[in-house]
């Protein structure tokens, strides 16, 4: 436990002001816009705001430069300016059918109304290092082409006409269920843990989603589609009673198409897992699905047997701010905890020395695990 | 209770829905290019705030598989402003971000717009906004066109 101390204020003082020389970095070399960063880093901004639960680029620029560029710390920024912020209420649910496409691939499909479209991506290129970036110097126009007039329907709706998907679960008007409002309850329903995994850590959903594809809860997956654009979004205020157009926001939508299933009632369909996430972040995305769809193994009649198909497990731990404010917590004063037990410590040793002397050598394999097995780890070494 | 909002829009008559196309030309809008559009139109009388423009959350929502029950994604923010003209009319605007001036911009333009003599020349005032960005998601267009990409499957040897 963690008990408040005292002092130390010159020092705490001077720690900050030299965090700020240390952001700060080579005065020699020029100070880094947010504008920079929201403009070229824009990748790690848009995981800071889709961990940090909040869009807003500028914000998640900042945050990160604020940060020193620490991922964790930079959405621990963005969710405490969060709470200083009213909520005027939640907006329509968005349309990504009719998404602006920056990007959009299926790997189940090679030919689909409206057509793939790689957009600015990482896929096929060879991973050598660019030296000419660290040059700097004047990056060539992208090429056009004449756009494909026409609608470019999300997979799963062409797959749905045939019932050869299963479809989403209907809109019922139910309340939306909010974890930043009301703590989470288990079983919670699959809406609360999209939001949980939205807003969860991407290297604890990727190694989840990881975890299904080496059998921990396999579920046979394929990339229906990825889509990557910007949708409108529109918010309904008391005052005005229609839903007033908001804005653009980048998103990317993941769509997974899994191990099919039947029963004697319903004839055999694919089963599916959704990932949803601000900006481009394809990889969370694609995890988000796979570990969705991992999860609803008891809604599937799958057993229950590994972490990714654990709610609790998923839910409690996915997200980074609680996982870091646990463990770094450890890091702050303990020393009044500390205390009582090395005391009890050494009142243990006392009792096992009385115990010794009274009992003889007869007692030696009764030494403490951890010094017993100390050698071995060192052997392994 | 915010969390409970309708998931469901309420009907629209015509007259909302080009009400809602010129919001939406403003929230997309840069605040200088309001502020050009508000030159344009002339002086606009005694514009004053119903409430200060404000900075807050709207939850934005998705919808499971695309098209099925809604669940909340994450927050946005969004910036508020409502305005009275000396004449009665009072405007609104609700823009993503946190650029109160642009918002409170918006809301006048929607006052003055609520006058049925003066929508026209609202919507001549933004279409230079309206056409810098059509132009931007056109050639925006054009750059992801380039990158449509046709698979070929390849035939299998012996194996």
């Amino acid at each position: 436990m963690y008990v408040a101390v005292k002092g130390g204020e010159a020092a705490i003082a001077n720690a900050h002001r030299l965090l700020a020389e240390a952001r700060r970095g080579d005065p020699g070399v020029p100070d880094l816009a947010v504008e920079q960063i929201a403009g070229q880093l824009s990748l790690l901004v848009d995981r800071v705001m889709t961990e940090g639960s909040l869009y807003d680029p500028g914000l998640a620029a900042l945050a990160l430069k604020q940060a020193r560029g620490d991922l964790i710390e930079a959405v621990f920024l963005v969710r405490a300016y969060r709470t200083t912020l009213p909520r005027f209420g939640a907006g329509e649910p968005v349309d990504t059918g009719a998404m602006r496409l920056a990007r959009r691939v299926s790997a189940t499909f090679k030919d689909l109304p409206g057509g793939q479209v790689l957009g600015p991506t990482f896929d096929y290129t060879h991973r050598l290092l660019d030296f000419a970036l660290a040059a700097g110097g004047e990056v060539p126009a992208a090429a056009q082409a004449e756009p494909e007039p026409g609608p470019a329907p999300r997979v799963t709706d062409l797959l749905a006409g045939d019932g050869l998907i299963e479809p989403s679960p209907p809109e019922e008007g139910a309340p939306v269920g909010d974890l930043t409002r009301e703590p989470v309850d288990y079983p919670a329903d699959r809406a609360v843990r999209l939001q949980a995994l939205a807003r969860g850590d991407e290297g604890f959903v990727l190694a989840l989603g990881y975890a299904t594809q080496r059998g921990y809860g396999r579920t046979h997956p394929f990339v229906g589609e990825v889509r990557v654009g910007e949708v409108e979004v529109e918010f309904t205020p008391e005052e005005l009673g229609f839903p007033v157009p908001l804005g653009r926001v980048a998103l990317t939508e993941c769509q997974m198409v899994n191990q099919f299933k039947g029963s004697a009632a319903v004839p055999p369909q694919f089963t599916r897992g959704y990932g949803l996430a601000f900006g481009q972040c394809e990889r969370k995305a694609m995890a988000m699905a796979l570990v969705d769809r991992a999860l609803r193994a008891e809604e599937l009649g799958e057993p229950v047997a590994s972490p990714a198909q654990d709610q609790e497990f998923v839910l409690a731990h996915c997200d980074a701010l609680q996982a870091t404010g646990f463990v770094e917590h450890l890091k702050l004063p303990h020393y009044v905890d500390f205390q009582a037990e090395l005391e009890l410590v050494r009142r243990m040793r006392a009792e096992h020395a009385r115990q010794g002397e009274g009992q003889g050598q007869a007692q030696g394999q009764g030494q403490g695990q951890g010094q017993d097995h100390l050698p071995s780890v060192e052997a392994v070494e | 209770m915010p969390t409970a909002t309708s998931t469901r829009s309420p009907p629209r008559t015509p007259e909302t829905e080009q009400r809602r196309a010129v919001m939406a030309r403003c929230a997309l809008a840069t605040r200088e290019e309001l502020r050009a559009a508000l030159d344009r139109l002339g002086p606009v009388d005694g514009a004053e705030d119903l409430r200060p423009a404000e900075t807050g959350l709207v939850m934005a929502r998705g919808r499971i598989g695309g098209d099925g029950r809604a669940f909340n994604l994450g927050e946005m923010t969004v910036t508020r402003a409502a305005v009275r003209l000396s004449g009665g009319e009072t405007g609104f605007a609700y823009h993503l971000g946190r650029d109160r001036e642009k918002a409170r911009l918006a809301a006048i333009l929607d006052a003055v717009w609520q006058r049925p003599e003066r929508r026209a020349a609202v919507e001549a005032a933004l279409a230079p906004a309206a056409g810098r960005r059509a132009a931007e998601d056109a050639a925006a267009a054009r750059r992801s066109a380039a990158t449509k990409v046709n698979f070929f499957t390849m035939v299998r040897g012996e194996d």
